[in-house]
């Protein structure tokens, strides 16, 4: 019996419903210490003094001057010291490090810092620096504007978002063999390793890196855990012992990256028949203080800011610049939220403005197959615009159910988004990520770079990989994610895991079995030795992609998806509840059904929090409410019952025809709950649309 | 003055019992103290002496919502699941979902959205019913609970 | 875990009065019983006190009970204690009803309504139930035991008349009649912090107190005045605008806590008609 298509028992299940998986936190070295980071508590500034309040006998103490390499946190650019280096750009941003035995002898360590303080910048719109700029134009901007019979405006507003993995960021460095070997919750091993590389000036093989069971991610330790790890190796390297770092809530909330905040402005030409004719948008991001991950960010963020509807008329200009805030990062859907958000809240404006109904319009516009998206890539017959749309109105029968709550204190919205599987643009060709696949005597055993981080990764590579050898799924074995073991396939971000690397790895299988022939495992081992195939990333011949004129295929393929959200009013206390929420995702093909519905779970009531209830709130460049008490996620009374139907709608080069999964699901929610809040008639355009919000939100004139 | 928490995972070598947050919002270190769920990180260990405590290593991978929890998508990342689950085990097994959710409230799970953990605990009262059972995993093997 | 636990010294008196000769010989000493909030205030390392007086077993200062007409209210009862109790369903059941609300499942195990007082959060969800239902505060220590009323309770922001020799030993809740009425509002349906709590009873003379609103749960004698002489809603709102201080802060505005309790106001109006 095939493995895809079947809730397969979870490679990663046990461990984690017994206690007995290990999370950084559950893992001691003989000989460890504690580290600590001491911080800045100003915004922008030069360090004048550093004075240590304590005896420093027992402890060590590392600031920029201990770094061997090169003092830098390799990203994209390498504008991000790993430690203050005689200025600081943010809050919270690492000065010095201590170390001790004992955990508790750190919390005496005082240390002072005495900084000339320079003006801060928070306004991203006033920026001085801009990290990256964008710009995508398609046909004639003027004439289809031309050709409108109204222009309808609009500004929308998202703010930050915090991850809040219930595992806080956390590695423990050990000094070993001359190198550095690091044990960590992350989702991307290869990319602490590049980091640690150029940081410790060791060659890559001495340096080894460790995916430790990880307690949630969603993007937030696919970039951070590089300066922790750093921070860590610089005190094991000084100290010649293992140290361990683990934050707690505080300090992950306070300097950790979050989603980034953003305004969008849409002015869109229209035809009294619904027919959009020009679209021009303007997005801003906020980056914080260093480049990190923001020019991908605001890729992904601009490559869907049209929606998924087509016009032939478009601009799409961002920029992303920089304010003395904490960097912001990765986290899930990346730049798309942010950007759907305000093309769906303005699709249901311009419904208002037209009088139209709403699911009319997105009918008149949405993407078919044969389409050209704004960067011109012609869309395929795995274009589901249209049925993830028919879908969701049949399932909620939603046109009725508009009709009978309108006027009532309850109201029903709608959101159409997609989103691009994989690396944006020539990004995966530039990856080149590898898997292998070895043979063992009773079956074969994956490597790759891939981590579990709760979406059930090695379960379905194994699926994958067990069809493909025609094998029982129960005779494929995962290495773990250990960078002294397994090939880099790349991060573990942007939906790719399962498209992308599980493709990979199917070409590992299918050559396998050619090679195997005829004969067992067994047999082929004890005739042949050992048996490893490693296949890199193929680029699918037709795509084409221009990274300088952000014309071409985006992505190799998208999902699609449609939310209908139904929500209640609190008349006295202006509380906004979501009551139901239905998501509709086309996905390709779901290879484990129980994971692929918890992925779009999951990113749904994260992106009901990111609607409602998730504000960061920063007072001078610091966020001010860091604690669970006070930065509020969905409880199981906030998140209303989530009916989730997947579509499957194969992708030609995706494994079993699988699309990306991961990210799509949270770009739904908050523009079709903010479209709900829109039809009891209050004007919402930013969120998160907390009761303060509508208590100020302006009643739509009709 | 130490924590019950601390107590379990570095002197007891429990680490099945997590910390999320340390100010008792997420429930990651729910525990239950005579079949009655709390979190650790608010308990002074002074409070557990002569009590049964019972961690998720007390229920010895045998509890039916242990399965539930892998087969029905309860648990993803995992680090809420011990605390999640021990706090499951006090409802009644023909619990209604209002019920669950109140149960719940105090376990915040940022993976699944809660509909697979609502699902597993369904699949479990149908394995095994337990009607007038309220506090089965107090009542786990005595050896595995950490007992001071 | 941002405090040096180990510098941290605990005694735990077995009996009241051993606890009270503790007390009395240092009154320096702070009581904890569930310790939902000292563990919290520890974790973050805001908590100047190092030196504690456990009171979580002493038993006598658990019980429910009606003693005549008095509904009897040990400190140590905690909010499960409260939600399960016939007696404070019957007596007070918006009382049980602010307990629900507060935290979820593991907090209303271990929070006690005694630690709500003493903690004297602006926030506190218990506050203003007593305050509407004028308990009156049992105060014990070495020299015997005195009743405040609950409405002269607190001084000001987190401070109180109980003396650091005293521990709150009870909570006595007089024969009540008319409706009771009780809202909290945060902005997560669950775990969360008051914005705004109101609570109300609807008699010949209301009574209405509110939390969150200023630097210690309040009654608004001149809203109740304007209810009880047949005013006018809109006279009552007016009124209560003038009676509560509401600030920005992390958790949300001055203006939406004035709007909500307005509007709140209103709505216990309504629906205790």
């Amino acid at each position: 019996m095939p493995a895809v298509g079947r809730n397969v028992l979870r490679k990663e299940g046990t461990g984690k419903v017994t206690g007995a998986a290990r999370y950084v936190d559950d893992l001691s070295f003989p000989g460890m210490l504690h580290g600590t980071t001491v911080r800045s508590t100003v915004a922008s500034g030069r360090i004048r003094a550093i004075r240590l309040e304590f005896d420093p006998s027992g402890f060590v103490v590392a600031d920029a001057r201990d770094v061997p390499g090169r003092n830098v946190v390799a990203l994209i650019e390498d504008d991000q010291p790993c430690l203050a280096d005689g200025r600081v750009r943010h809050v919270a941003e690492p000065i010095l490090l201590l170390a001790h035995e004992r955990r508790e002898s750190l919390l005496d360590a005082r240390v002072a810092i005495d900084y000339e303080e320079e003006p801060p910048v928070f306004d991203p719109a006033a920026s001085p620096r801009v990290f990256k700029e964008i710009s995508i134009v398609k046909g004639d901007l003027a004439r289809g504007f031309e050709a409108a019979d109204q222009i309808v405006e609009g500004e929308y507003v998202t703010g930050l978002q915090e991850q809040l993995y219930i595992e806080p960021n956390g590695v423990i460095a050990v000094p070993e063999n001359g190198g550095m070997t690091v044990y960590g919750s992350l989702q991307c091993p290869y990319y602490v390793h590049k980091a640690l590389v150029v940081l410790l000036g060791l060659p890559p093989e001495k340096v080894r890196v460790v995916q430790t069971e990880t307690g949630g991610g969603f993007g937030g330790k696919e970039e951070y855990p590089s300066i922790l790890a750093g921070h860590a190796a610089i005190l094991a390297r000084k100290a010649g012992r293992p140290v361990k770092m683990v934050y707690d809530r505080v300090e992950d909330m306070l300097a950790t990256t979050k989603r980034h905040p953003s305004v969008v402005r849409h002015k869109t030409g229209v035809r009294r028949d619904g027919r959009i004719v020009a679209m021009d948008v303007d997005v801003l991001l906020d980056g914080g203080a260093y480049v990190t991950l923001s020019p991908v960010v605001l890729s992904r963020g601009v490559l869907h800011a049209t929606g998924p509807y087509r016009c032939d008329a478009v601009r799409i200009h961002g920029r992303v610049t920089m304010t003395n805030t904490p960097p912001n990062g990765a986290f899930r859907g990346f730049g798309a939220p942010q950007t759907q958000f305000a093309a769906e809240v303005h699709m249901e404006r311009i419904a208002e403005a037209l009088g139209m109904d709403p699911v009319r319009l997105r009918e008149t516009n949405l993407f078919r197959p044969g389409d050209t998206t704004a960067t011109g890539q012609t869309l395929g017959e795995d274009c589901s615009a249209g049925a993830v749309l028919r879908a969701a109105v049949e399932r909620t029968d939603f046109d009725r159910r508009r009709r009978e709550l309108a006027g009532s204190s309850s109201g029903i919205g709608l959101s159409l988004f997609f989103h691009g599987s994989g690396f944006t643009g020539g990004g995966e060709v530039r990856l080149a990520s590898r898997a292998s696949l070895e043979l063992t005597a009773t079956g074969a055993r994956i490597l790759v770079g891939s981590t579990e981080i709760g979406q059930g990764t090695r379960t379905i590579h194994a699926q994958i990989v067990a069809d493909a050898l025609e094998i029982p799924y129960d005779s494929v074995e995962v290495c773990e994610a250990d960078t002294g073991l397994v090939p880099d396939s790349g991060p573990t971000v942007a939906s790719r895991t399962c498209m992308v690397v599980g493709k990979i790895l199917e070409n590992c299988a299918l050559e396998m079995k050619r090679r195997l022939g005829s004969l067992s495992p067994a047999r082929y081992l004890a005739l042949h030795g050992p048996l490893v195939v490693t296949r890199e990333y193929e680029k699918p011949a037709e795509l084409a992609w221009s990274d300088e004129t952000y014309r071409g295929d985006a992505y190799g393929a998208y999902g699609w998806g449609c939310n209908v959200a139904e929500v209640v009013r609190d008349p006295d206390t202006y509380e906004v509840r979501p009551v139901r929420l239905t998501a509709v995702c086309e996905i390709g093909k779901a290879i484990h059904p129980v994971l692929a519905a918890g992925q779009v779970e999951g990113g749904t009531a994260q992106g009901i929090g990111y609607a409602l209830l998730e504000e960061v709130v920063v007072r001078d460049g610091r966020m001010a409410n860091a604690q669970m008490t006070n930065y509020l996620v969905p409880t199981t009374l906030d998140t209303p019952p989530i009916d989730v139907i997947l579509l499957e709608n194969p992708y030609f080069y995706g494994p079993h025809g699988a699309k990306g999964i991961g990210e799509m699901p949270i770009d739904g929610p908050a523009p079709a709950i903010v479209n709900a809040i829109r039809h009891l008639g209050l004007d919402v355009r930013e969120i998160p649309a907390t009761p303060e919000r509508i208590l100020g939100a302006p009643c739509i004139s009709r | 003055m130490k924590r019950l928490l601390d107590v379990l995972r570095e002197e007891c070598g429990l680490t099945g019992t997590k910390e999320g947050c340390g100010e008792g919002e997420c429930g990651a270190c729910t525990v239950l103290i005579e079949g009655v769920p709390v979190n650790s990180c608010l308990v002074p260990f002074a409070h557990a002496r002569g009590a049964r405590v019972t961690t998720i290593e007390g229920l010895n991978g045998s509890h039916p919502l242990q399965e539930t929890f892998v087969s029905e998508g309860g648990a993803q990342c995992g680090i809420c699941t011990p605390g999640m689950i021990l706090a499951a085990t006090v409802l009644p097994g023909d619990a209604e979902l209002e019920e669950i959710r109140t149960a719940l409230a105090g376990n915040i799970c940022r993976c699944t959205g809660y509909e697979g953990i609502y699902r597993a605990i369904r699949a479990a009262a149908r394995a095994r019913p337990r009607q007038g059972d309220p506090q089965p995993a107090s009542r786990a093997e005595p050896g595995a609970d950490a007992e001071r | 875990m941002r405090t040096a636990m180990s510098r941290l010294t605990l005694v735990e008196p077995r009996t009241l009065t051993e606890a009270l000769g503790i007390l009395h010989e240092d009154p320096s000493r702070t009581p904890i019983a569930g310790c939902t909030d000292v563990y919290v205030n520890l974790n973050f390392g805001t908590l100047p006190d190092t030196r504690f007086l456990d009171i979580w077993r002493l038993d006598e200062l658990r019980e429910i009970a009606l003693d005549g007409e008095v509904l009897s209210i040990g400190a140590l009862a905690t909010y499960a204690d409260l939600i399960r109790s016939p007696l404070v369903e019957e007596r007070l059941p918006i009382l049980a009803a602010a307990s629900r609300e507060i935290g979820g499942a593991q907090i209303q195990n271990r929070g006690t309504i005694g630690g709500n007082v003493a903690n004297a959060s602006p926030a506190g969800d218990t506050l203003p139930v007593l305050a509407v239902a004028e308990a009156r505060v049992v105060l014990a220590s070495a020299d015997g035991v005195r009743r405040v009323p609950f409405n002269g309770f607190y001084t000001g922001y987190r401070a109180s008349v109980r003396r650091p020799d005293e521990l709150i030993a009870a909570l006595e809740i007089p024969q009540l009649s008319g409706r009771q009425w009780f809202r909290k509002v945060g902005t997560r349906a669950a775990q969360a912090i008051s914005k705004i709590v109101m609570a109300g009873i609807r008699s010949r003379s209301p009574r209405l107190a509110v939390g969150s609103v200023a630097p210690t749960v309040v009654r608004l004698p001149e809203t109740e005045a304007v209810l009880a002489a047949g005013g006018s809603i809109d006279a009552a709102r007016a009124a209560l605008a003038r009676e509560i201080q509401p600030i920005d802060d992390v958790r949300s505005t001055a203006e939406y806590r004035r709007r909500v309790a307005e509007n709140l106001l209103a709505r216990f109006w309504r629906e205790t008609a």
